[in-house]
C-alpha cells in the first residue's frame, strides 16, 4: 500500500544546537489512526510543524499524497488539516467568520453548507455568531478543529488534542475522529494520554530524545511488549516462597498472603498448570486468582526509561 | 469529496480570504482608524492654517493653509501605512495565530499580497478622508490627479511593506512603535511637510536633501500645486527606490524564514 506521509531520514537541528530529530523515518497510511506517544519534550509537536510547514527541516524528506513539502507544497498542504496544542484564535472575530477564513486561506471555494455540517457535528452551530473570546476553552478547541476541517482535508494532524479538555468533550472529540476516520479521512495525533492511544490508535510510534523508538500496530505490540501477570490469594500466609517453587520466579506480596507471577502469554508453555500442581503438592492452598495485562502506559514508560538509562545509539 | 490533485497557480481565495480578515479588522476599528486622524488633521488646520498660517506669507504662490494640504496627507499615510500593516502581521505573530497562515498553501508574494495590499487599501481610504478633510477648511487644486493618485498608492504600498518588515521583525509592541516615533515622524516633519526646504538656510537645506521624506512629499506636492523642492523624476526614482530595497527585504524575510519560521 502506498502511504499517505512517507518521512525519510528527517533531521531537525537548531542554531542552538539542540538535534530535536534525529533520522526519522515513518510511513503512515490511508484511512488509519496514528498515534505518536512521548513524553514532553521529545520531538512530537516538531514533527509535526515540519510535516504541516510550520518549521523548516534541516535534512530529509517529507511527502504528502505524494507531494514533497517543499518543492510541492501547496499541493501537499491543500492536503492537510492542523489542529495545534496551543488554544490560538482571533479573540475578535465570529465563529462563522473564522471558520469561512481558514476553509479560503486553503485555496477552496466558499461553501456554507459544509462549514453549517462542520459546525454542527462539533456542537458550534449555535454559537456561530459568537465573537471566539466570549467561548469557553472547549468550544475554542471545536473551533480550532472546525477551521482545521473547513477546507476538506484529507490528512487531520490533532497535537494533544485533549489536553485540558473535560471528560464529556474528550468523548465527544473521539467520536468525531472515528467519524472523521471512516469519511477515508487519515488521522495522526500526539498525546501523552495513554488510553488515548490505547482507545483510538491503529498504530503507534513512540518518540522519546528526538528518536522514533517503536513504530507498530498497537495490539501488536501490546502483545509483544505487554506482560500477563497472575496474582494468587493464599488461604494462609506463608513466611518466604518455599525453594520447590524457585523455578517460577515468583514474589510475595501482602504480607505473605499474595503470589504473584509474570508470565509470558504468547510463550507455548506458560508455567501456570505446572505451578499450581507443585503448590497443591507442597499444601500451599489458594482461595482466589486473578491474571492482569499490562496496559499500554506500563509498556511505555518501560520503553522510555528502559531508553534513557542506556547508553547513547545503543540499540534494543 | 477529494480535492482536486494540483492547485492553481494563485491561490485567490487564500489571498480574498486574507485581506478581507485585515479589511474586517479595520471595519472593526472605524472609530480610531478613521476619526482620529480627521480630528488631528483638522487640528492642524486650526492650529497651523487658521491661527499661525494667516501671519504667514505665501509659500510658492500658495496660501500656507493650502501648502500643508500635501504634507499633512503624506504624513497620515506615512505612519498609519506601517502601523496597519506592522500591527498587521505582528498580531498573529504575537498570539500564535499565524501558524495557519504558515501551514496554508500559500506563497511568500500572496501573504505579502493580501497583507500589503490590505494596509495600504486602508492608508489611501484615509488619504482620500484627510483630503476631503482638507477641503473643508482650505481650497484646494489637484493639478495633476493621476499622477497625485499614483503618488499616493506608491506611498502606501511602500511604507505598508517597511510596516510589514518593522511588524516580523519586532519582538514586542514598543518595537512596533520604535520605529515611526524615532524615525518616521521626526523626518516627515523635517522632511518639509509644513515648509518649503528652500525657506531653510543653505546648509539645513543641504542637510534635508539627506532625507528620504524630502522626496516623497515633494513629488506629492508637485501632483498639486506643480511646484516642488526636487525635481518630481528625482522624487519618483526615490520613491521607487525604497519600494524595491523593501521589496528585497521581504524576499529575504520569506527565504531565510526571518522571525516567521524556526
Amino acid at each position: 500500500m502506498k502511504p499517505i506521509i512517507s518521512i525519510s531520514n528527517l533531521t531537525k537541528s537548531y542554531a542552538s544546537g539542540l538535534q530535536a530529530l534525529k533520522q526519522i523515518n515513518l510511513d503512515i497510511y490511508k484511512g488509519e489512526i496514528f498515534a505518536l506517544l512521548g513524553p514532553n519534550g521529545a520531538g512530537k509537536t516538531t514533527l509535526i510543524s515540519i510535516v504541516c510547514g510550520i518549521v523548516t527541516p534541516s535534512e530529509g524528506c517529507v511527502t504528502a499524497d505524494g507531494h514533497d513539502i517543499l518543492s510541492d507544497y501547496r499541493p501537499a498542504r491543500a492536503k492537510i488539516g492542523l489542529v495545534p496544542q496551543e488554544l490560538t484564535t482571533d479573540a475578535f472575530e465570529t465563529v462563522w467568520a473564522t471558520v469561512n477564513f481558514s476553509r479560503g486561506l486553503f485555496g477552496r471555494a466558499p461553501n456554507p453548507a459544509h462549514i453549517e455540517k462542520i459546525l454542527r457535528d462539533l456542537s458550534l452551530w449555535d454559537k456561530r455568531k459568537d465573537r471566539i473570546m466570549t467561548l469557553s476553552g472547549g468550544m475554542k478547541r471545536r473551533v480550532m478543529i472546525a477551521k482545521a476541517l473547513a477546507h476538506e482535508p484529507d490528512i487531520l494532524f490533532l497535537d494533544e488534542p485533549t489536553a485540558g479538555v473535560d471528560v464529556e468533550l474528550r468523548r465527544d472529540m473521539w467520536n468525531l475522529v472515528r467519524e472523521l476516520r471512516e469519511s477515508g479521512v487519515t488521522i495522526i495525533l500526539t498525546t501523552h494520554y495513554i488510553d488515548e492511544a490505547e482507545e483510538m490508535a491503529d498504530r503507534i510510534g513512540v518518540i522519546s530524545h528526538g528518536e522514533l523508538i517503536v513504530v507498530e500496530e498497537k495490539t501488536k505490540l501490546m502483545k509483544k511488549l505487554g506482560k500477563k501477570q497472575l496474582t494468587l490469594h493464599l488461604q494462609d500466609p506463608i513466611p518466604a516462597i518455599p525453594t520447590e517453587l524457585s523455578d517460577w520466579r515468583l514474589e510475595l506480596k501482602a504480607e505473605g498472603t499474595e503470589l504473584e507471577y509474570c508470565f509470558d502469554a504468547n510463550a507455548d508453555s506458560t508455567g501456570i498448570p505446572s505451578l499450581l500442581k507443585r503448590m497443591s503438592d507442597l499444601g500451599i492452598g489458594f482461595k482466589d486468582l486473578n491474571t492482569s495485562q499490562s496496559s499500554l502506559e506500563d509498556i511505555f514508560v518501560s520503553l522510555v526509561s528502559d531508553r534513557q538509562t542506556r547508553p547513547q545509539g545503543a540499540r534494543r | 469529496m477529494k480535492a482536486a490533485s494540483s492547485f492553481p497557480a494563485f491561490n485567490r481565495f487564500g489571498v480574498w480570504a486574507l485581506y478581507r480578515f485585515e479589511m474586517a479588522r479595520f471595519a472593526r476599528t472605524l472609530w480610531q482608524s478613521l476619526v482620529t486622524p480627521v480630528i488631528t488633521t483638522s487640528l492642524y488646520f486650526v492650529v497651523f492654517g487658521a491661527a499661525i498660517g494667516s501671519r504667514m506669507s505665501e509659500v510658492d504662490g500658495v496660501p500656507y493653509g493650502t501648502f500643508i494640504v500635501p504634507g499633512l496627507i503624506m504624513l497620515s499615510l506615512f505612519t498609519e501605512s506601517i502601523s496597519n500593516a506592522s500591527f498587521g502581521i505582528y498580531f498573529p505573530k504575537w498570539t500564535g495565530t499565524i501558524y495557519e497562515i504558515l501551514s496554508a498553501p500559500m506563497s511568500s508574494f500572496e501573504i505579502v499580497l493580501a497583507y500589503v495590499g490590505a494596509a495600504a487599501t486602508k492608508s489611501i481610504i484615509l488619504g482620500m478622508v484627510i483630503l476631503a478633510t482638507a477641503t473643508l477648511f482650505v481650497t484646494v487644486h489637484v493639478q495633476h490627479p493621476l499622477w497625485m493618485l499614483a503618488f499616493l498608492v506608491l506611498t502606501a504600498t511602500t511604507f505598508s511593506l517597511f510596516g510589514f518588515i518593522i511588524g516580523v521583525w519586532a519582538n514586542g509592541f514598543e518595537q512596533l512603535q520604535i520605529i515611526p516615533m524615532l524615525i518616521v515622524t521626526p523626518l516627515t516633519f523635517l522632511g518639509g511637510a509644513f515648509y518649503s526646504i528652500d525657506m531653510l538656510p543653505g546648509v539645513w537645506r543641504t542637510i534635508s536633501l539627506f532625507n528620504p521624506m524630502v522626496y516623497l512629499i515633494s513629488g506629492f506636492r508637485w501632483s498639486f500645486y506643480g511646484s516642488s523642492d526636487v525635481g518630481v523624476e528625482i522624487s519618483l526614482i526615490m520613491t521607487l527606490g525604497f519600494f524595491l530595497i523593501c521589496l528585497a527585504v521581504v524576499w529575504w524575510i520569506f527565504r531565510t524564514g526571518y522571525r516567521l519560521k524556526n
